[in-house]
């Protein structure tokens, strides 16, 4: 690493020692000189143009190469798939753009060097090349478009047809907390001025629906269920991430966000797919949220359905006597809960 | 010399002490130091103002970058002299996480802002269209000068900034509340943020003078013969330019000033349901996601704010060089003008997933996707310009091809980012931005660049010396593409932007490589610009004497005499003949022929589609 850095500063010692060279050399050089140095100058740099396209294609070929082992495994959710098969899509459709320009590009800046001999081509418009090069990007455009907002809608329109297994995911400076419904399939409402050390969420514990309400420090999801993320934040803008289900949404306080998906994948699963026996899935929160934001995580497992509901049970209620009593007057288990949370 | 009779200059009594070059001893005893190089409303003077400010500020901003480069690539690794610079901010070598968000958010500010707005439009609109259109000056030089006054206080209150006790603003240069509104939530949003605030309104104040300035000299003080469809591009570019400035700014303000009441003063616009710090505050009913709809209406404008101008100076750049008339120039034209429009169409793409209603993010796919069109028409326009052309690789020229491949390279991953269902994965991560620093970031400055190497003859009458420019230019380029290509790789592997350290996750251990080719080639993009700091102060004194028109181009300003004079050209202005392109006209006896000859003077190559 060092060395790295040390490489770096010596080559740019090198280049200001030659600079100084350059500039002395330069300043002699009489005015006869100038069109025979304007003419090697010609050579080296349209040489360097077609050297750097080259040389650039070549390398960018070798990146993709050599990182596409460690970018992103296959998506570990239903939509996440079509997400990477559209990427997959427009990836051929941008590259085989990038290489039809910059060839152009770099190759005629190559070609037609300055000649004192010749004229350029006096060619200032043609209405036809114009249309074909509007037009074409245009229809590919247009397909791009079709197909991509499909997509979108796809997975943003969920919420009128579906109900999900609601998770609330709640955020604030450096903490997720998760909550889970019972058997009820509703969380119960929130308000931030309910918030105590004991109710870290906030949980009206007059709403019916919060009774059976669990919380947890870490994300399950049973493979295979229509997960509905119930996105809230207690203090400034997070972001809910989840790259290995093509998952984001932001966090925002004062209102709700959500993000439907189904996870195809279990840990196991995915520990396998990667030959990663270490394999994790992860949440990061991916807005910056003050000065710990890049410690900002919470762990992820998928599970198989009856896993899930095991491990469901093992955890604890938001208001474990909130049957008997409305007051909820905190308990050493809950306060157990919100130790581990903060 | 005389007097010139212009009435638009008739404010300045000072006018005829400009008439001696920026170097020569000063023997006329009516313009002093300060009339002559501070309180100046000479529009050329004002632009070596708005340069030399912006370069300042720039190599401020990129030392600021390979800090928190150094930081992301050997995050286990003591920096040495870091506390000797940035005192308590980097004890024993260690980057405070604080301060890294503030230097990420100062480093935005400063280049989008006070670099590639300030710096670029401030710099070439003042210089060029006065010279270019045939005017005297700015239609006003006193709201001119002001202009850059504003800019320079503004510029000032940001530096002053960086050395408040609680650090500098750092919620990142979009500055969305709460994070930017809450003191509590993040030390920068103390005092910082106030400050970052007030510069940011003295910076919009600046920007709107500029721009009226800009928008009136080139509706009204064109010179005879000077219509519209023959102004260079850059004159084209310069005053599309300000007119999005003149319409997105005024929003910023308003969404400052909002910040600035929620703050201060106990508004609720952008916040709601808050409890932080152990306490439920009294804010209710506003929307985060209010700020930013405002913010990017003017954010998205305003990359084209700093794109246009660079295509604009890359267009006369790379005309001019390959001897060739720029390929479609009513196309030209006709794609800045939509991709103007549509700027103000498509802000919402930056808010995909921030809890905007979803539909309305299918309406801005469908408008971003639409900017690619005319941004491919130009394109493909200036990869023409070079066919068949008779290419003088001059620095200049590099740089606009540069640009060319830049703007390429940034531009297609935008249609990524733009397409709102692939967005949800690379949102916020290394893919944004690597994205923008290519396209905006990397353009834009290469545009700068081809200017200040074209027109620096015109600006100080030397010529910078052309070996550091081309050594210059191929470190640059390098630099940028290997600091900026392996991001994108980041990105697509979920890597997000604005994290102090990558440390506590195990998933991103192997990507640590990448980060380090990052940061080397970011050092070497840095010291490429120490070559360019050096050739141009050196060559401001010790250049070659320029001749009159060096580059051998048609336009106006290179009729103007080389020493400066407050009025451009003395006695009555030039006349304008035909449009700035005719390069290799067949039949004329040169490879140009000048704005201000007539058809009468050019028999010998007059066609019947002149213009």
């Amino acid at each position: 690493m060092n060395i790295l850095l040390i490489l770096a500063v010596v080559f740019g010692t090198l280049v200001l020692v030659r600079l100084a060279n350059v500039a002395a050399i330069a300043s002699k050089l009489s005015e006869e000189n100038e069109a025979a140095e304007q003419e090697s100058a010609n050579r080296w740099n349209s040489i360097g143009m077609l050297t750097f396209l080259i040389v650039g294609l070549i390398t960018m070929f070798y990146l993709i190469n050599a990182y596409s082992p460690l970018m992103l495994p296959v998506s570990a959710s239903e939509h996440g798939v079509a997400i990477d098969n559209l990427m997959s899509v427009n990836w051929i459709v941008l590259i085989i753009t990038f290489l039809i320009t910059q060839i152009l590009l770099f190759f005629f800046a190559f070609k037609y060097k300055f000649n004192k001999n010749r004229r350029s081509f006096y060619f200032y418009d043609n209405n036809k090349l114009e249309a074909i090069w509007t037009i074409i990007p245009t229809v590919v455009l247009a397909a791009l478009i079709v197909t991509g907002m499909r997509e979108w809608n796809d997975i943003t329109n969920k919420s009128d047809k579906m109900e999900g297994l609601k998770i609330q995911i709640y955020a604030k400076q450096f903490v997720f907390t998760t909550r889970y419904t019972g058997a009820d399939k509703n969380l119960g409402k929130t308000n931030f001025r309910l918030i105590t050390d004991a109710n870290p969420i906030g949980v009206d514990s007059t709403d019916k629906a919060s009774a059976d309400d669990i919380i947890s420090n870490e994300l399950v999801m049973p493979k295979g269920g229509e997960i509905e993320l119930v996105i809230n934040s207690r203090d400034v803008i997070h972001s809910v991430y989840l790259p290995h289900f093509r998952v984001q949404m932001n966090a925002v306080p004062g209102m709700t966000t959500r993000f439907f998906f189904k996870p195809t994948m279990t840990t196991v699963e995915m520990q396998k797919e990667t030959k990663n026996p270490k394999f994790e899935y992860v949440m990061l929160c991916n807005k910056v949220c003050g000065v710990a934001h890049y410690n900002m995580k919470m762990p992820v497992r998928v599970v198989e359905m009856d896993e899930y509901n095991k491990w469901l049970k093992s955890q604890p209620l938001v208001f474990p006597l909130a049957t008997d009593s409305t007051t909820a007057a905190p308990t050493a288990t809950m306060a157990a809960a919100t130790t581990v949370l903060k | 010399m005389e007097v010139t009779p212009n009435k638009h200059i008739a404010h300045s009594a000072d006018a005829h002490g400009h008439a001696h070059g920026h170097h020569d001893h000063d023997h006329d005893h009516d313009d002093n130091f300060w009339s002559k190089y501070i309180f100046t409303t000479d529009h050329k003077m004002i632009a070596k103002q708005f340069l030399n400010t912006a370069i300042f500020m720039a190599f401020l901003a990129m030392f600021m970058s390979l800090i928190f480069r150094m930081q992301l690539a050997w995050p286990d690794t003591k920096i040495p002299f870091l506390e000797d610079i940035i005192g308590k901010w980097g004890k024993d070598g260690k980057l405070d996480p604080g301060f890294y968000l503030a230097l990420v958010t100062i480093h935005g500010t400063i280049m989008v802002f006070f670099v590639l707005t300030g710096g670029l439009s401030g710099t070439f609109s003042n210089l060029l269209i006065p010279l270019q259109v045939g005017a005297r000056d700015m239609a006003s030089g006193f709201l001119n000068a002001l202009s850059f006054w504003f800019f320079a206080l503004s510029s000032v209150v940001m530096l002053i900034s960086l050395g408040v006790e609680s650090g500098p603003a750092s919620g990142g240069w979009t500055v969305y509340p709460p994070l930017s509104a809450l003191p509590q939530a993040i030390p920068g949003s103390g005092l910082g943020m106030t400050l970052w605030l007030i510069s940011m309104v003295l910076f919009i104040a600046s920007s709107l003078l500029g721009g009226i300035n800009y928008i009136t000299t080139v509706l009204n003080l064109r010179t005879k013969g000077m219509m519209m469809t023959r102004l260079p591009l850059t004159i084209w570019a310069f005053f599309i330019t300000a007119i999005l400035g003149v319409l997105s700014f005024p929003v910023l303000l308003a969404a400052s000033l909002l910040l600035v009441f929620d703050r201060s003063f106990g508004t609720s616009f952008y916040l709601s349901d808050i409890f932080i710090d152990g306490a439920p505050l009294d804010h209710a009913g506003g929307s985060p996601i209010l700020y930013q709809h405002l913010f990017w209406f003017l954010g998205h404008p305003e990359v084209y704010i700093v794109l246009l101008p660079a295509l604009g100076l890359a267009s006369e750049v790379i005309s001019v060089n390959s001897r060739k008339p720029i390929f479609g120039y009513k196309a030209m034209i006709g794609s800045m003008l939509v991709i103007a429009f549509l700027s103000f169409v498509v802000w919402g793409h930056h808010m995909f997933i921030t809890g905007m209603n979803p539909f309305l993010g299918s309406v801005f796919v469908f408008t971003t996707l639409l900017v690619a069109i005319p941004s491919a028409v130009k394109v493909f326009n200036y990869i023409t310009t070079l066919w068949k052309g008779n290419i003088q690789f001059t620095p200049q020229m590099l740089f606009g091809i540069g640009l060319v491949s830049t703007f390429i390279t940034g531009g297609l991953t935008g249609v990524i980012l733009g397409d709102s269902a692939l967005d949800i994965n690379i949102h916020d991560t290394y893919f944004v931005v690597a994205h923008f620093h290519i396209v905006m970031g990397s353009s834009a400055i290469f545009g700068m660049f081809a200017g200040v190497y074209h027109w620096f003859p015109r600006m100080y009458g030397r010529m910078m010396n052309k070996k550091l420019g081309y050594i210059h230019f191929w470190l640059t380029l390098i630099g940028l593409y290997g600091t900026f290509f392996p991001m994108h790789f980041l990105g697509l592997a979920g890597m997000p932007r604005r994290y102090y350290a990558f440390t506590s996750y195990e998933s991103f251990d192997a990507l640590v490589n990448i980060n380090h080719i990052v940061t080397v080639f970011a050092i070497i993009g840095g010291l490429a610009q120490l070559i360019f700091l050096f050739n141009f102060y050196y060559s401001m004194r010790y250049g070659k004497k320029s001749v009159q028109n060096p580059w051998k181009a048609n336009t106006l300003e290179w009729t103007a005499p080389i020493e400066h004079l407050h009025g451009n050209w003395p006695g009555a202005l030039p006349e304008v003949h035909r449009w700035p392109y005719d390069y290799s006209k067949p039949g004329a006896p040169e490879d140009f022929i000048p704005q201000t000859v007539p058809f009468s003077e050019t028999p010998e190559s007059n066609t019947s589609h002149d213009h």
